[in-house]
């Protein structure tokens, strides 16, 4: 190793970005994402297939770009860092494949990585000096997972408390923006209708909130019980000839979304003694989330934590960090065998 | 000197040399395991040929055709190998190799999954040995592989389980050496992404 710092460069394929980032140690060097999310768009969603082939096309460039923006040599890198999973699996093997063929031909040490844990590992780039404390809970929104984990130690201890049984959150905005006639992604147009809307003009369901639901899955979600309640309504209201309030549709569906996964964070926090909230994923860029995160964690005396938005959505920036920190902390690297693993458990931090 | 990877059926990946032939070859016939394999499979063959990385002047690598997932592991390795070594990269038709060394009009025929199979003509091989190609590489059922081959009665059918990387670095090698033109740079997945196109918002009442 050149330093006591690892030069570490990671790999990110597990959904629609393709992410490589360059880190040393927690110092941020490069951060290049190359997004198939344009030729989703007429789909609604993200294709998998078409995804996976986006990022067979997006790789080397890619490579390329990071290296320079980070001013390194493929040479004085430590070591290669990789998503193994959770993730869609056609597109986790692109990352794998070329993880472990480029670790090969470096002659490098290669360490496979938990993409949730990995969300996490990003607040250690932030560069504003602070330092993430533990334990903390960590509320991960994103087009594919919704998951609330309890981070005791990012590199030997990270519980996963509870998740979404259905839909993710930014599935849940793509699936209402197109019944709402808008566009893919779901989130800034949800956003930018729901301007001026009255966000509790509608009271939509709130997916697993009722004392009931408490004792099976009181840190869990569901959105499509609400996808479904927006439908009937605008339903119902097209029906009787009535114009559709789309500004109250929208930002009274985006009150309860933020609504409940608030509600569940604080709850976790306040229930576990940990004052500490992070948040991560792509739906971090919606500023409602953000404004009431704020204020529900000031209201509970939780500090909370956000990473710069760039770090939030996939990318392989966070993979390296989460491997760096792996590394800091005398971790052997993975054995070259290991697979893409689409269900992989936030509990197996390093496959 | 070549590394050569295919991953179009199983998953094999070979060290060839122009002058020394076969250094090594690995092969793991498993259709779902291309990723897990892909690392092991690599180190194994340049470590039982004795070469370094160094040693290579580039990676050929079987552009298909052959089933996406794992087809894609193996590109996806090769670009990430070479461009880590400094080398360039040789895509060559999978099937090719299939056909390299056969004299005899051949029809190779690859698995395809969902009740079709990939095929491509080849009516021999050329004063380099190296097999020209008649038709293909196409995707049909096999049961209209007589109506979608042109004089499918003329050639030795061939049904091939594995691609053999070695055939497939022998092959780039004498591309390379004999000036001719590679395959193209696109994964050869002859077959559209799934997709399923919305219908429109669906009535929930
Ligand atoms: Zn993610």
């Amino acid at each position: 190793m050149s330093g006591p710092e690892p030069l570490v460069l990671g790999i990110e394929t597990s959904c629609d970005e393709t992410g490589i980032g360059i880190v040393r140690g927690t110092k941020l060097l490069a951060n290049v994402i190359s997004s198939s999310m344009d030729e989703h768009a007429r789909y609604g969603g993200v294709v998998p297939e078409v995804a996976a082939r986006a990022h067979l096309e997006a790789l080397v460039p890619a490579l390329r770009a990071a290296l320079a923006e980070a001013d390194v040599a493929l040479a004085d890198l430590d070591a290669i860092a990789v998503t193994s999973g959770p993730g869609l699996s056609g597109a986790l093997m692109v990352g794998v494949g070329a993880a472990k063929a480029l670790a090969l031909a470096l002659d490098k040490p290669l360490y496979a990585v938990n993409h949730l844990v990995g969300h996490v590992g990003a607040d250690v780039l932030r560069d504003d000096g602070s330092e993430i404390e533990l334990p903390t809970i960590a509320l991960l929104v994103s087009g594919g997972h919704t998951s609330l984990l309890l981070v005791r130690d990012l590199v030997s201890d990270v519980e996963l408390l509870g998740e979404t049984i259905d839909d993710a959150a930014g599935e849940a905005f793509d699936k209402v923006a197109r019944l709402l006639g808008l566009p893919y992604p779901g989130g800034p147009h949800i956003d930018r209708v729901g301007i001026g809307g009255n966000p509790s003009a509608i009271r939509f369901p709130r997916g697993l909130s009722n004392p009931k639901d408490f004792e099976k899955h009181r840190y869990d979600f569901s959105f499509s019980g609400l996808k479904t309640a927006v439908a009937r309504w605008v339903e119902q209201r097209g029906d009787a000839g009535d114009d559709i309030p789309i500004a109250d549709v929208a930002a009274s569906f985006r009150e309860a979304v933020v609504d409940v996964l608030l509600t569940k964070a604080i709850a976790a926090c306040v229930d576990l003694g940990v004052p500490r909230l992070l948040l991560g994923g792509g739906v971090v860029a919606n500023a409602r989330l953000r404004e009431l995160a704020a204020e529900r964690s000031k209201a509970a005396g939780v500090e909370l934590r956000v990473p710069p938005l760039s770090l939030c959505t996939d990318n392989g920036a966070m993979i390296a960090a989460l491997g760096a920190q792996l590394i800091m902390a005398g971790h052997a690297p993975s054995d070259l065998g290991f697979g893409a693993d689409s269900t992989l458990p936030v509990t197996t931090i390093q496959a | 000197m070549l590394l050569a990877i295919d991953t179009s059926a199983g998953t094999s990946v070979a060290v060839v040399d122009r002058d020394a032939g076969i250094l090594s070859e690995l092969n793991e016939s498993d259709t779902r395991r291309h990723a897990e394999v892909i690392g092991i499979l690599i180190q194994a063959a340049l470590r039982d040929a004795g070469v370094a990385v160094t040693d290579l002047s580039g990676v050929a690598v079987g552009m298909g055709p052959g089933p996406f997932t794992g087809l894609r592991v193996g590109i996806a390795a090769a670009r990430a190998f070479a461009f880590g070594a400094g080398k360039p990269v040789v895509p060559v038709v999978s099937h090719d190799a299939v056909a390299f060394s056969r004299a005899v009009p051949t029809l190779v025929v690859t698995d395809a999954r969902r009740r079709e199979v990939y095929w491509s003509a080849y009516s021999g091989s050329d004063a380099e040995g190296l097999p020209i190609r008649a038709g293909g590489p196409g995707l049909t059922p096999p049961d209209s592989l007589a109506d979608s081959v042109p004089d499918f009665a003329d050639y030795e059918r061939v049904d091939a389980a594995v691609v053999s990387a070695a055939s497939l670095g022998l092959v780039a090698e004498l591309l390379y050496l004999h000036h001719r033109p590679f395959a193209g740079g696109e994964a050869l997945y002859l077959r559209s992404p799934d997709v399923t196109l919305s219908a429109g918002p669906k009535r929930v009442s």
